[in-house]
């Protein structure tokens, strides 16, 4: 495939590697968070922790949607569908997350609840284009690379004056997180691997304040392996300089100031949410969106008076501590034996991105032989 | 969840793009591009075009790449 097969030459890694192992200091250490779920596995399925020195580390990072996403607004989904008798729209990434008393979407849709897996925010508006004697709710989750295309269909049904679709919008941002993680200082970071695609949207000057304020260098990365190496040297080569600047090694799809568009129609249909509450990193200020009164009409959490529900996360289970880089998946006594992507009890197992999945998919060989 | 597939445009109909992506085709909006032409690479996610991939820079990274190679060659 063009624009991927280039970027996976096993040579060309070996090379940039080598060039890591050189110019890695031996005497410290680079402990690097790779924000992006789509990094994480990308480091594991293609064995780059393998091309690394000892003392360059991966940190892992909470940039997966659906790990971050409280299970109380599951709940909140599932309680919906149950009493208003809606239509409810997801991303399968959604499906078997575990939300609270042992409950998901996925077995919600076993009682009877009329949940329904889409592809694209289309299909959902597609679908009460088809349905309207019912309301449909789009379950919209996702960090910037998510929200246009949710802001596109919130614009359209407001053009054609949809009575019966309105979105449930979870939407959070990247920066925020990003500096939150980092003024906390739980976890000791030396340099961050930057999302490929939230940055095609934001664009590579979103993270200046977070690299000037908190002195740390920051490489946007492709999510091809040879992205993710040449990514690594490059913050490598920031540290041992003691430089703390963004740079962009994803130029083919990332520009300084992103995708001026998407954003602008952003800015149209959402606004600044003043409090939303993460998995793992608690409640965050300004760190997600929430859709203008202009568009209200649409606001499921508006339409049918939706309540945040608390909800305590799984016994035993780690996801909050590995969603904050303090811990490794591994670490965690449900892992690999109680939780497993069969069976999962936190969200970082359930999600393709999530870190868990990454280390039992790829990384739990490993773990055992060297312990062994 | 942001993961994104380069596919190639190949036909384009009002804000909407039919894009072949391995042989597979499939229909994705295009309301997220201000230029967009039969023949360009686009990433696709969650059935929108969210940015065209530039060839040029493409082929900027591919080349130091294949210095990198000659280098070694020449070691």
């Amino acid at each position: 495939m063009k624009f991927v097969d280039e970027y996976r030459d096993g040579d060309v890694a070996q090379l940039l590697a080598r060039l890591i192992r050189q110019e890695a200091k031996p005497d410290r250490n680079y402990r690097l968070m790779e924000f992006c779920g789509g990094h994480t596995h990308a480091i594991f399925r293609f064995g780059i922790v393998d091309l690394m020195p000892d003392n360059v580390r991966f940190i892992h990072g909470p940039g997966c949607p659906v790990c971050v996403l409280p299970a109380g607004r599951i709940e909140a989904a599932i309680k919906l569908v149950e009493e208003n008798d809606v239509i409810l729209c997801t991303y399968a990434d959604l499906m078997r997350v575990p939300a609270g008393k042992r409950d998901s979407l996925q077995k919600a849709k076993a009682r009877g609840g009329d949940i329904r897996m889409v592809y694209s925010a289309t299909d959902a508006l597609a679908i009460a284009q088809a349905n309207r004697e019912k309301q449909v709710v789009f379950f919209a989750i996702g960090f910037e690379t998510t929200t246009p295309p949710t802001a596109a269909v919130l614009k359209i049904a407001n053009a054609m004056q949809l009575t019966n679709f309105s979105v449930f919008c979870n939407h959070v941002e990247t920066p925020p997180a990003m500096m939150h993680i980092l003024s906390a200082g739980e976890a000791k970071i030396d340099g961050i691997l930057g999302p490929s695609h939230v940055s095609t949207i934001i664009g590579s000057q979103a993270y200046a304040d977070c690299c000037d304020k908190y002195r740390v260098p920051l490489v946007i990365a492709g999510f091809e392996p040879l992205d993710v190496i040449q990514s690594v040297l490059m913050l490598v080569r920031q540290i041992n300089a003691g430089e703390a600047s963004v740079e962009n090694q994803y130029t083919r799809a990332v520009s300084k100031g992103g995708n001026k568009k998407a954003q602008s129609l952003m800015a149209e249909v959402f606004e600044q949410r003043p409090l939303f509450e993460w998995r793992g990193l608690g409640v965050l200020p300004e760190s997600a969106v929430q859709i203008r009164s202009e568009f209200a009409d649409f606001d499921a959490e508006k339409r049918f008076g939706m309540q945040a529900i608390a909800t305590a996360d799984i016994k035993g289970c780690i996801c909050p501590a590995v969603l904050r880089g303090m811990n490794n998946p591994d670490e965690c006594k449900l892992f690999g034996t109680a939780c497993t992507p069969e069976d999962p009890k936190g969200a970082c197992m359930v999600s393709s991105e999530g870190a868990c999945a990454a280390y039992y998919s790829y990384g739990r060989y490993r773990a055992a032989e060297s312990k062994a | 969840m942001c993961l994104a597939v380069p596919a190639l445009v190949v036909e384009l109909n009002g804000d909407s793009a039919v894009v072949d992506l391995d042989g597979i085709r499939k229909e994705t909006s295009t309301v997220l591009l201000d230029e967009i032409a039969v023949g360009d690479y686009v990433l696709i996610h969650v059935g929108f075009a969210l940015e065209r991939i530039d060839p040029v820079e493409a082929a900027k990274t591919l080349k130091l790449f294949d210095e990198l190679k000659a280098m070694d060659a020449e070691a």
